[in-house]
């Protein structure tokens, strides 16, 4: 700290003035004002550090706080029914019988097909606005459009899905000739890839706008076309940031519950093609949550609660993972 | 910079003892959640108030009878739409002064509060059953054994000869039907799947009754409207629905075949009769295919719940006694508010077992109504 001091104040270029007008006094008065700034200044960066760390923590406890309360709460229902728990198929309030497989396969087939259907449109809008068109009233519409259909409350996807979408699906169902009943997986699959569009989409237009323009020019001026240059160029180099869109995307996908609650159907019986209904495991808690009467079967909800963070956890490490591979190569 | 280090690692070990603590205070969470809400009872010992929890079939009709009471004594009613298990559940813990529900306790319930409970019916309600069949002008005449079938799958087209039989006068199409029933644990999935246990042995062994059930097939919407919504929407749908709700939106239901043999329509007076009949002193009856000549046979109580011994968790005589006479009130002059937001009056014989209910409630051992 006293060097920092000695070359602060001697290098300053109106110090010989002042040193001759005031004597010693001013200099000594200079320095100890000097040395409480920097105190302060060093109580400042440690506050400020400490206090990083503490919310930091904070969100670490929370998360682990989270689950926690789910193990304890789902535990009457792990001692009662144990690891079939996974793989039953009957989920039978009456009789204390609960599996949750029906409901996990409906939460990973709407989650995954959304997913499918979502990507061509999100990377197409990413592309479409990082590269093709990055300024105008269009794109700025456009992106403003597709940031717009995130910040819709789901329950109004829900409500449109069953006045608009549904029957439309019903009608396509008449045509290839399944049971036509509108709500089911495929609807709520629909309404679940317009809802993820725009996590993928603006994650992937910014790294789009990120790729060097060294790295692009390089290549027209080898000779290649635009799509030669998005193919060879610009998707090899954001594909991690690609993934990590969809996997936000997915992430949206699982937990989503409003909704596809008012589309899905809502029956505990294992979906036979994807235009049956299903279940998925957030709304079974949506729907029997506040009439669960007995000890065991809020437990059992509890603990399909657990599952499904544990899903939401499981993809995120596979995703960082693949993501990891794409960076390193 | 050994200092700051120092000073990272004592917040980490905070913040590991923090979170420890977390973990203790969460196991205790479930036991303590009693004396937690004691706690917030006698917290709430303004003696002008009443605080009561439960059923949200009962919601409209009592946020008109406690009005019109308020208008009386003064006495605040606060009452919270949660559900019939939500406010079974608040009961047991003692957060609410009294609770309300479409179903009669069962035994978990029953075990799981310390003290006898008592049950006043307060009102009777019906679920009917709503379809949508464009074709079909006059109203469709269900038996017992054919709904049944036809929630178990059974029957899967709208001209089965079992159906028709039924209703020779309609063209019946060849549609499939599609079934809907509530995704959300409700009393009236309660009450419609009490009837079906007790006029079908399949449906009893196969599916059972409670709020929630496995349903062996169809379409779950959530709440009243969730059902009506697929119903409306699909061609062919049947689906089951309060009574109230079917009245105020206009929907066509079901004219229903009871155990004398008659069809009848749903409405306030066929379920007023429905209640006519000897009930049991705890009045813990389901209303569903009673012997009653003329009511409708999916009925059923809902009932208001309070403590039978009212001095708990520091409860004052004047507020046990403003209580019990709020709910002797609601069994007699607020019944005449039902009718006109489609809810079944009480019968008379009810009224009778529910003056002799309230009359057992007591004060550290004492009658509180004379």
């Amino acid at each position: 700290m006293d060097t920092s001091f000695e070359n602060g104040s001697l290098t300053r270029s109106d110090l010989p003035l002042r040193v001759i007008n005031s004597g010693k006094s001013l200099l000594a008065v200079n320095a100890r004002q000097r040395i409480r700034r920097s105190f302060n200044q060093i109580r400042t960066e440690n506050i400020f550090k400490r206090s990083l760390v503490i919310i930091g923590l904070i969100m670490v406890i929370l998360v682990l706080g989270i689950l926690l309360t789910l193990v304890i709460q789902s535990l009457p229902s792990i001692k009662s029914l144990g690891l079939k728990y996974l793989w039953g198929k009957v989920w039978d309030p009456v009789q204390d019988i609960y599996g949750a497989w029906p409901f996990l396969l409906g939460t990973l087939l709407t989650s995954f097909l959304a997913l499918i259907i979502s990507i061509a449109f999100s990377i197409s809008v990413a592309i479409f606005l990082g590269e093709y068109y990055p300024k105008g009233w269009f794109p700025n519409l456009l992106k403003n459009t597709v940031e717009l259909i995130a910040a819709v409350p789901s329950v109004i996807y829900g409500f449109w899905g069953l006045a608009v979408l549904v029957p439309i699906v019903r009608n396509f169902e008449t045509h290839i000739g399944v049971e036509p009943v509108g709500v089911g997986i495929f609807s709520s699959s629909l309404i679940l890839a317009v809802m993820i569009i725009p996590y993928a989409a603006s994650l992937g237009r910014s790294m789009i706008q990120m790729v060097p323009s060294q790295l692009k020019e390089g290549a027209y001026s080898l000779g290649a076309t635009r799509w030669e240059v998005i193919r060879s160029v610009v998707l090899p180099y954001t594909k991690s940031g690609l993934f990590a869109g969809v996997l936000l995307s997915l992430g949206r996908a699982l937990g989503e519950t409003m909704a596809v609650t008012m589309v899905i159907g809502n029956t505990s019986l294992i979906p036979r093609n994807i235009f049956a209904p299903g279940n998925t495991m957030a709304s079974v808690i949506a729907n029997e949550f506040t009439e669960a009467d007995k000890p065991v079967y809020l437990s059992a909800l509890i603990e399909l609660g657990l599952v499904l963070f544990l899903v939401t956890v499981v993809i995120n490490l596979i995703g960082k993972k693949i993501i990891d591979r794409f960076t390193n190569e | 910079m050994k200092r700051i280090s120092f000073n990272i690692k004592g917040l980490f070990t905070a913040g590991i003892l923090f979170a420890f603590l977390g973990l203790v205070s969460c196991g205790d969470g479930g036991n303590a959640s009693g004396g937690k809400s004691d706690s917030t009872a006698s917290g709430n010992n303004d003696d002008n108030t009443v605080v009561g929890a439960g059923s949200s079939f009962d919601a409209p009709l009592f946020s008109k009878t406690f009005a019109e009471y308020n208008k009386i004594t003064g006495l605040r009613v606060n009452y919270q739409s949660v559900g019939s298990g939500a406010g079974i559940s608040q009961l047991t813990n003692k957060t609410v002064d009294f609770g309300a529900s479409d179903a009669p306790m069962n035994d978990k319930q029953d075990s799981a509060v310390l003290a006898p409970v008592l049950h006043i019916p307060v009102t009777a309600g019906a679920v009917v059953l709503s379809y949508n069949l464009p074709e079909v002008k006059d109203t469709l005449q269900l038996s017992p054994v054919v709904l049944a079938d036809i929630f178990l799958g059974n029957i899967t087209k709208w001209n089965d000869p079992r159906i028709v039989t039924l209703n020779k006068a309609a063209k019946l199409p060849a549609t499939s039907i599609v079934i809907a029933h509530r995704s959300d644990g409700s009393g009236t999935s309660n009450i419609f799947t009490t009837y079906l246990s007790k006029v079908s042995d399949a449906w009893s062994t196969k599916v059972g009754k409670g709020s929630s059930v496995n349903w062996p097939v169809g379409l779950g919407g959530k709440g009243n409207e969730g059902v009506a919504g697929l119903i409306k929407q699909t061609p062919g749908a049947i689906g089951y629905i309060e009574l109230a709700y079917a009245i105020q939106n206009n929907m066509a239901y079901a004219k229903m075949q009871n155990k004398a043999g008659n069809f009848i329509t749903p409405s306030i007076a066929s379920v007023t009769a429905a209640a006519n009949i000897t009930i049991p002193a705890d009045s813990k009856v389901s209303l569903t295919n009673t012997d009653a000549a003329d009511g409708y046979p999916i009925s059923g109580f809902s009932w208001i719940l309070i403590y039978k011994e009212q001095k708990y968790s520091d409860r004052s005589l004047d507020k046990a006694t403003k209580l019990l006479k709020l709910l002797s009130w609601v069994i007699h002059d607020g019944q005449q508010f039902s009718a006109a937001l489609n809810y079944a009056p009480l019968s008379p014989a009810a009224v009778i077992i529910g003056d002799a209910i309230l009359k057992s409630a007591t004060y550290d051992g004492k009658p509180i109504l004379q």
